[in-house]
């Protein structure tokens, strides 16, 4: 017990940086992939702001959430996965500037 | 006598069954059904005129209430006096005639069954306007004429020409009707009654002679009978209409429905008396109208045409009687005008028949030996136009020139004016005479007309001798007239001059004693010539004031410009559509990225407020 | 009870025709005209056998038939139907145009007959609503269920510019009918502040105190929405299109009964729901009303092709009507009403015509056309009887119309009337020029076309009776229109300004 052993900012700011990371890579990756990765980090970067905050005041909530992420990141993963195999066999590519149909 | 409600209908029932049949009656039956009935009405007109002659008395029929919407109650009713007796005869007399002339003239037709239906249509509906007992129902049977007479212009609908003809017609005459119907709409706000024998009574009792509303309301029903008798300067329909068979020509266009305008206003003379301004325009209209159209008949050559200036010119003569106060005057030239007009109708008809059609009368001539029975009677009937002495024509006009002469004030120029329109008429149609019955013949005739043609001819020319002795009863219905005697040098002038004007035609157009030729092809008399020949170019007039503005205005439109105003808020929401689906980039970066940078924003104001 | 049996026999049989496609695609067409019947024939079994024009007394409550279910309580909703002498006439004209429409649709429709069908009785069942409803949510619901059927048609039967053409239509009376609804929203918040009570009933709403400022904003949201569809003139741009493009019976329904619907708005919701603002409005909806007689006709005479000519006619004629509604005297009324039902005979003749036309000769323009009478005179005498029925001849329906508006419009602004008077000589102007080019001229010998035939001569031939009887004998109908417009009469604020004007006309002739 004890709560949080380490200081909460440095958490924060690790959260911070990998959610930078992520949304970085989400806006600047043309790669589909490595889209669907950055978007897993950024999804872990906010499950770490939870398990920190919920270790710091000793609630079960920030495990709870983390949980939550992590089943919605699988799900996501999955539909996701099965949406890059169909761009493939649809566009012969994986780089989304080239699947543009929805160009208005 | 009962049924006087049957004698509309009898024609109105024919014409029907004649629709009806939708042209598969077999010809002979046509005719009968035709004829006969106006027949029979004219029979029936004859036994009601006996009653009325001998008793006098009005008679009033009520059929049923048309509509009543409050104080609105015009009814299907008649009311028969003295001057609806003699239209009625006029109508259904001169109308069988024609009717039975018809038969003959349009036995070759393959329409012949359409019409007789407009014909009976037309005989119908001129019965209703006479017979009306309230201004609605004279409308009705106004309009209704109207529209036979489009119908029976239009007849031969092949030719784009007729049709012309035809809508001329009916649009120049809605013109008038149209001021009629304001007419009637003022007079029924103000008296509250569209029944003519009451509204006469309430105009006397609530307004006094010279207010501005009795002038309004008659220049509004002037307005009407102006389009419809042809009068200027509404009359360039007339010579047109020229183009139906001519037989209409002499029913519609000569004997009754033009005549529908003088009708009309001696009906509503007590307006006219109120208003003394527009009285006195209804006579120099007539006037203008008749030396105008006598002069545009001197030039013409279609014999159709000449005749249809000198209906225009003749009731010129009426509205000219109208106008000075002498109503029955003005009715009495109606009806031997009726008389003398059917029959130069009729017999020109009947030289166009024998003649292939053929209308230009320079191409006519010493037709007096070969159709002996048409000369007599064209003979007779110009006669009687020209007003030559103890013809019927003579003793109308007469009495005009008389009335007009004592009409204190402008008196004696109406006179003057009428009295050289009398020169004209005895020069124009004896031009006619002489041009076409002697000197050398240009065409055979093929044929002799048969018996249904040359017995009106005979009936209608011994009508038109003697029509000058009929009296007519129409006592008691107009203001008395007193005759002073005129002075003998006024009747000599008004006898001598038609026989001047025949002098003239002779000298010019049969002794060649004049140099007519020569005249005529001078510049100035070629000019003068062209300028008549074309009516005054009134038409061209109009054209440019009227019908091409007009067609430009629809041409202009015709694209619906209020659409443009819908058309520029459909322009802006597709630029603005546009412009939007811009940013529909289709790359998933770029909506990742504008979606932070929206967050940020969000989150950023957020906080600002918060803060 | 029976008026709302009346609408659903039209639904269901909207119903039954579809699905009777499926076993012969000639069914649809009898089982609608089965349809349209029976509900004629049982609106006239559920008449009361008293005589209609005592009976109705719109302001008393004394309807002919009076009809109140609890439909949605919580929001003062009700499924309230009512039918006085105006209603009734326009019902009766409702089902006996819709066999019109369906003997002018007999043999052009191919393709889905039985959907055709249902939404062609569809139309008429939200008509027959939109004339009865007498709670104003459910009158906006008859409203839009009018609509929607009718975009179908056009959009589904219509001709080569079909789609633009339905969709200016939706566009245009959706748009408009949003306004009404947002009116109708207003209107009722304001019967809840009064009374504290919320509800749409025509009872409740009618004779509320309003601010002077919006019952004038409100009660434009109402004419707008039937000023689109009357059409009043500058809105009336989707007609000529959608008339056009619509098929033949989508023509006749549209030209015949869907434009009364707005008049009827007017002379039943818009002008007795604010009497003060309609007076003021007046001068503005009259001129609205004289500019369309007159565009109208003069646009009607620009087109070439038939059935833009009959759309522009249209224009012209409901010109008159709004004249005459807004003219506001018992006259002008009288014929607004009058018009509306003459009107609607016939132009639905005409378009009928039209559409035979050009089921025959593939084509509307009428420079195409030129001298049918000598092929088909049965078809010539027709046009003839329209033609001249609409431009207003004496002895036919729509002169009685046209000279009762005139001569209620005379007392009260005779300037206005003298130039609506013009109305006159430009109908007859196109009327002629529409005859002469389709019928008169010389006719083309190699032309093979078929005149009409029995099913097309008695449909003819009802509506040249019914216009013949309209303008000879017009007093059953003027008769049961009576109670509405003596209600709306009193209506009239004060009586100080219009009626005032009338009396004072009637009272100098006594």
């Amino acid at each position: 017990m004890g709560g949080l052993q380490i200081p909460m900012e440095h958490v924060l700011a690790l959260a911070g940086l990998l959610f930078s990371c992520g949304l970085m890579g989400l806006m600047l990756r043309r790669n589909i992939i490595f889209m669907l990765m950055s978007l897993e980090v950024m999804l872990n970067a906010a499950a770490l702001a939870f398990v920190a905050a919920g270790a710091k005041w000793g609630q079960a909530d920030g495990q709870i959430i983390f949980l939550l992420i992590l089943s919605v990141a699988a799900a996501e993963v999955a539909v996701g996965l099965g949406l890059v195999l169909q761009i493939q066999r649809r566009f012969r590519t994986l780089d989304m500037d080239q699947a543009r149909r929805l160009r208005g | 006598m009962a049924g006087i409600w049957l004698i509309p209908v009898l024609p109105l029932a024919s014409a029907l069954l004649l629709i009806l049949s939708t042209g598969r009656m077999p010809r002979q039956l046509a005719a009968l059904l035709g004829a006969g009935s106006v027949g029979l009405a004219a029979l029936c007109v004859a036994l009601l005129a006996r009653d009325f002659l001998a008793d006098g008395e009005v008679r009033q029929v009520t059929l049923w209430t048309w509509m009543a919407v409050g104080e609105f109650t015009p009814r299907i009713a008649f009311y028969i006096d003295g001057l609806t007796v003699v239209m009625m005869s006029v109508i259904t007399g001169v109308g069988f005639l024609i009717h039975l002339y018809s038969i003959e003239f349009m036995w070759d037709d393959e329409s012949i069954c359409r019409y007789f239906a407009y014909m009976n249509l037309f005989v119908g509906a001129m019965l209703l306007l006479v017979m009306a007992d309230n201004l609605l129902l004279l409308y009705l049977g106004w309009e209704g004429v109207g529209l036979c007479s489009y119908l029976l212009v239009g007849f031969w609908y092949r030719d784009p020409a007729n049709g012309r003809a035809a809508r001329k017609a009916f649009i120049v005459t809605r013109v008038g009707d149209t001021a009629m119907a304001l007419g009637l709409l003022l007079l029924f706000t103000e008296l509250g009654t569209l029944e003519i024998q009451p509204l006469l009574a309430a105009a006397d009792s609530q307004w006094q002679v010279g207010d501005s509303l009795p002038i309004l309301a008659t220049a509004l029903l002037l307005g009407g009978a102006v389009g419809k008798s042809a009068q200027l300067p509404l009359h360039t329909w007339l010579p047109d209409a020229m183009a139906g068979p001519t037989p209409v020509s002499a029913l519609i266009h000569a004997a009754t429905m033009v005549t529908a305008g003088v009708y009309l206003i001696a009906r509503t003379f007590g307006l006219f008396l109120l208003a003394p301004p527009t009285q006195e325009a209804v006579a120099w209209i007539g006037l203008c109208t008749l030396l105008l159209a006598a002069f545009a008949a001197l030039a013409q050559q279609d014999i159709k045409r000449i005749l249809a200036y000198s209906t225009i010119s003749q009731i010129g003569y009426m509205f000219l009687a109208l106008g000075v106060g002498a109503f029955a005057s003005g009715i009495f030239h109606l009806v031997t005008h009726a008389f003398f007009k059917a029959l130069l109708f009729l017999a020109a008809g009947a030289i166009i028949h024998c003649l292939h059609h053929e209308h230009n009368i320079f191409r006519m001539g010493g037709l007096r030996t070969r159709l002996p029975v048409v000369f007599w009677s064209f003979l007779i009937g110009s006669a009687a136009l020209a007003a030559l002495p103890f013809t019927s024509g003579f003793y109308s006009k007469d009495a005009i020139l008389l009335s007009a002469w004592e009409l204190p004030g402008s008196g004696p120029w109406l006179w003057a004016g009428g009295l050289l329109g009398a020169l004209l008429t005895g020069i124009y149609s004896f031009r006619l005479v002489f041009v076409v019955f002697f000197g050398p013949a240009h065409t055979e005739p093929d044929h002799q007309p048969g018996w249904k043609m040359a017995a009106p001819l005979v009936l209608l020319g011994a009508l038109s001798l003697l029509g000058g002795l009929l009296v007519l009863p129409l006592t008691g219905i107009f203001p008395p007239r007193d005759h002073p005697d005129a002075s003998h040098v006024i009747e000599y002038i008004s006898i001598g001059t038609p026989l001047l004007g025949l002098l003239l035609a002779y000298l010019l157009f049969l002794g060649r004693q004049l140099p007519v030729d020569a005249l005529v092809s001078s510049p100035s008399g070629r000019g003068l010539r062209d300028f008549w020949l074309a009516g005054w170019r009134v038409d061209q007039l109009y054209d440019a004031l009227w019908v091409r503005p007009y067609d430009a205005l629809a041409y202009w439109w015709r694209n619906e410009p209020v659409d443009r105003v819908y058309n520029g808020v459909v322009s802006i929401s597709q630029w603005a559509h546009n412009r939007l689906s811009a940013l529909q980039t289709g790359q998933l970066r770029w909506y990742a990225t504008t979606m932070v940078f929206g967050l940020v924003l969000l989150v950023a104001i957020m906080l600002r407020n918060a803060a | 009870m029976s008026m709302l049996v009346l609408i659903l026999i039209l639904l269901a049989g909207g119903l039954v025709a579809w699905q009777a496609e499926r076993l012969h695609p000639d069914l649809p067409r009898w089982a609608a005209l089965g349809v349209v019947v029976i509900a004629l024939l049982f609106l006239l079994y559920s008449l009361p056998a008293a005589p209609v024009s005592l009976a109705a007394d719109p302001l008393a409550g004394h309807w002919l038939l009076h009809l109140k279910l609890a439909w949605i309580p919580r929001f003062g909703i009700a499924l309230e139907l009512a039918m006085d002498g105006l209603s009734l006439v326009l019902v009766v004209l409702t089902l006996l145009l819709g066999l019109v429409a369906i003997a002018s649709s007999w043999s052009e429709i191919d393709f889905k007959p039985g959907l055709f069908q249902a939404n062609l009785l569809w139309t008429l069942a939200g008509v027959c609503g939109v004339f009865l409803a007498l709670d104003l949510f459910l009158f906006f619901l008859f409203w839009e269920v009018m609509l929607i059927p009718m975009y179908l048609l056009i959009a589904i039967w219509g001709h080569e510019n079909k789609s633009y053409a339905a969709m200016k239509f939706f566009i245009f009376t959706q748009a408009s009918g949003l306004l009404m609804l947002l009116a109708i929203v207003v209107l009722a918040w304001q019967g809840l502040a009064a009374d504290g009570r919320l509800s749409f009933s025509y009872f409740d709403l009618l004779g509320l105190e309003l601010d002077p400022r919006l019952a004038w904003w409100t009660m434009l949201g109402f004419f707008l929405a039937f000023a689109v569809k009357l059409p009043a003139f500058p809105f009336h741009t989707w007609l000529p299109d959608a008339h056009t493009q619509a098929p033949t019976a989508g023509s006749v329904l549209l030209a015949g009964i869907l434009l009364k619907t707005g008049a009827y708005g007017l002379l039943r919701f818009c002008i007795p729901l604010f009497p003060e603002a309609s007076m003021q409005f007046a001068p503005v909806a009259m001129g609205l009303g004289v500019a369309g007689v007159i565009y109208g006709a003069v646009l009607a005479f620009a087109q070439s092709d038939f059935k833009r000519l009959v759309a522009y006619s249209s224009v012209s004629h409901m010109g008159f009507v709004l004249l005459g509604l807004y003219a506001w005297n018992q006259l002008a009324l009288q014929g607004a009403v009058m018009q509306m039902v003459a009107h609607g005979v016939s132009t639905a003749a005409l378009f009928m015509l039209a559409g035979a036309l050009q089921h025959r000769l593939h084509t509307r323009d009428m420079g195409r056309m030129g001298g049918l009478w000598h092929q088909a005179p049965r078809m010539g005498a027709c046009a003839m009887f329209f033609a001249v029925a609409s431009l207003g001849l004496p002895g036919l329906g729509n002169f009685v119309a046209e000279f009762l508006v005139l001569l209620g419009l005379f007392a009260v602004q005779p300037w206005l009337a003298a130039v609506a008077a013009l109305g006159l000589v430009t109908a007859a102007i196109y009327s002629l020029w529409m005859l002469q080019q389709a019928f008169q001229g010389a006719p083309d010998e190699w032309r093979e076309m078929a005149d009409f035939d029995a099913r097309e001569m008695l449909a003819m031939a009802v509506m040249m009776v019914a216009l013949l009887w309209l303008g000879l004998y017009p007093q059953p109908v003027l008769d049961l229109a009576q109670p509405v417009i003596e209600s709306l009469q009193g209506l009239a604020p004060g009586a100080n300004t219009v009626l005032a004007l009338a009396t004072d006309a009637a009272g100098s002739r006594s």
